[in-house]
């Protein structure tokens, strides 16, 4: 509860600004290339094998013949739009930029570039972390969709490849009763767990005190910490928007 | 000159400084000493205002700098440079970047003049053709080169040192000493440094004051602080066989 005060108060600090816009715009553009080409890589490998996997998943748990086939790619894409692109990416997102978000500024903490910045009389709170949390939340939202597109090309391609249903099938799949509200969620949840994966790591970084130990200790806390929030915000947006 | 007055702070109850008054001299290389754990870098950075003390105040020529409002910190903040333990080099930057990075924030100049104002600075401090490496990249003597050439960039009437010498072997220390007191005497800074190294105290210790378990106990130059009196110092200052057999001596 005291830790919840302080990443409020942490929260707070970050929008008492000093620099100029232009600065904060170069910071930004510059986090958000990183974030770019850190993740993306992974985001397509592990969403085309989600996709692929859930339509050999799907089609193995759907036995009877009574059920059409072209229903497997629509829950293809119902599972993937509502909460394998969203959540189960911000998992990975915590786990490829939380960490290395908390371990950077762990690592500027304990080697006093943070003092350093301080002593040159810049907020060092809103000047590294505020970009890293902006730059999350636009970029996490396009790799949600990039990760959604993947999916559901990953499940075209084993579904049509392996002859579980043909490419007209799946298609159609895709294309039948589709609510467009879905997208619209998914990309209200992603900037959510792009906001509370970006914080969460930033304020455990920032408040690092020790050594290398400590640096490690933050960023794999960070990674815990943000997954337990992306999860419980996830409920909680279901409930709220669904 | 900067002047301290009553300054105490303390952490959860446990009291780290108690009631420090002193002087810093202009032009000269001015030591904070004392072991490990005593409060010499807390006091360092309630000095700089890394650190709000308890009590008491930091006066920068006059200027009161603790109770200042935004406006005059930021101006002095402008005039002081600040060497830190590991040299606190951006790593994301490269040490031309690192130097300038000062010029970037606190002035307007043109990028012409900052690259001119840095090459003079990382020559000054017998750096030459590093501009492009990463902070990572150069060994610790360098880290505290580029250190030191940021801290001075911006032509600092006010400098900092904390602990410059520590993890360098002890010819580079002195080189570092050196580089330290000369920019110090050739710029006319009031020059702090943090250390507990019996090396720098004789070679540089112009004007000393000596801090034991949070309370200042003596003040003086290294020419006197071999016959100072103080039981604590004088554990401090014979801390083997060969200095004890000068104990009484004048050693500069
Ligand atoms: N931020 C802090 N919070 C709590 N205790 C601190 C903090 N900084 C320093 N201390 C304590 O203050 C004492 C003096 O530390 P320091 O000034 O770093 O010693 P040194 O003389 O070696 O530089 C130590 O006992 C240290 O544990
Ligand atoms: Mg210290």
């Amino acid at each position: 509860m005291k830790e919840f005060g302080r990443y409020m108060i942490f929260l707070g600090s970050l929008v008492v600004r000093r620099e100029t816009f232009i600065t904060y715009y170069r910071l930004v553009v510059d986090e958000c290339m990183q974030i770019g080409v850190k993740s993306i890589s992974l985001f397509v490998l592990v969403s085309t094998f989600m996709g692929a996997v859930t339509t050999v998943q799907t089609a193995f748990n759907l036995v009877t013949p009574l059920v059409p086939r072209y229903v497997i790619s629509q829950v293809v894409r119902e599972m993937t739009v509502l909460e394998l692109a969203p959540t189960i990416m911000a998992i990975i997102f915590a786990g490829k930029i939380g960490s290395s978000m908390a371990g950077g500024l762990g690592t500027m903490r304990i080697t006093e570039q943070i003092d350093a910045l301080e002593v040159m009389g810049i907020n060092s709170s809103s000047y590294l972390v505020l970009p890293k949390i902006v730059a999350s939340m636009l970029m996490y939202p396009l790799l949600v969709i990039v990760a959604g597109v993947c999916s559901i090309i990953g499940g075209y391609l084993v579904g049509t490849l392996t002859g579980i249903l043909t490419p007209t099938e799946y298609i159609m799949g895709i294309r039948s009763i589709f609510n467009d509200y879905t997208i619209t969620f998914a990309l209200i949840k992603s900037v959510v767990f792009a906001f509370l994966i970006g914080s969460i790591s930033c304020f455990k970084g920032y408040y690092t005190q020790g050594g290398a130990l400590e640096v490690g200790i933050a960023s794999t806390e960070a990674v815990t910490s943000s997954v337990i929030a992306v999860l419980l915000a996830d409920y909680f947006l279901a409930n709220l928007l669904l | 000159m900067i002047k301290i007055k009553n300054i105490s702070k303390s952490f959860n109850d446990k009291s780290v400084l108690r009631n420090i008054s002193g002087e810093f001299d202009k032009g000269k290389t001015n030591l904070i000493i004392g072991s490990s754990g005593t409060g010499k870098s807390v006091l360092l950075k309630c000095i700089v205002g890394l650190l709000h003390p308890d009590t008491g105040y930091a006066f920068y020529d006059l200027r009161n700098f603790t109770d200042a409002d935004k406006d005059v910190k930021s101006e002095i903040r402008r005039e002081i440079g600040m060497l830190f333990q590991g040299g606190a080099l951006f790593d994301s930057k490269n040490v031309q970047e690192n130097v300038m990075f000062p010029l970037d924030i606190l002035t307007k100049m043109p990028y012409d003049e900052k690259l001119d104002r840095v090459n003079f600075c990382l020559k000054r401090v017998g750096l030459e053709n590093v501009n492009k490496k990463m902070a990572s990249e150069i060994s610790g003597g360098m880290k505290k080169r580029v250190g030191i050439a940021r801290a001075i960039v911006n032509n600092p009437n006010y400098l900092f040192c904390d602990e410059p010498n520590s993890g360098l072997d002890p010819q580079t220390s002195i080189l570092i000493d050196e580089l330290i007191s000369e920019i110090t005497h050739e710029f006319n800074i009031t020059t702090i440094i943090v250390t507990h190294d019996m090396n720098s105290v004789l070679g540089i210790g112009e004007k000393i004051m000596f801090l034991h378990k949070g309370d200042k106990l003596w003040e003086g130059s290294n020419e006197d602080i071999t016959h100072s009196g103080v039981k604590e110092l004088d554990d401090f200052v014979f801390i083997n066989k060969v200095m004890k057999s000068l104990k009484g001596t004048k050693l500069v």
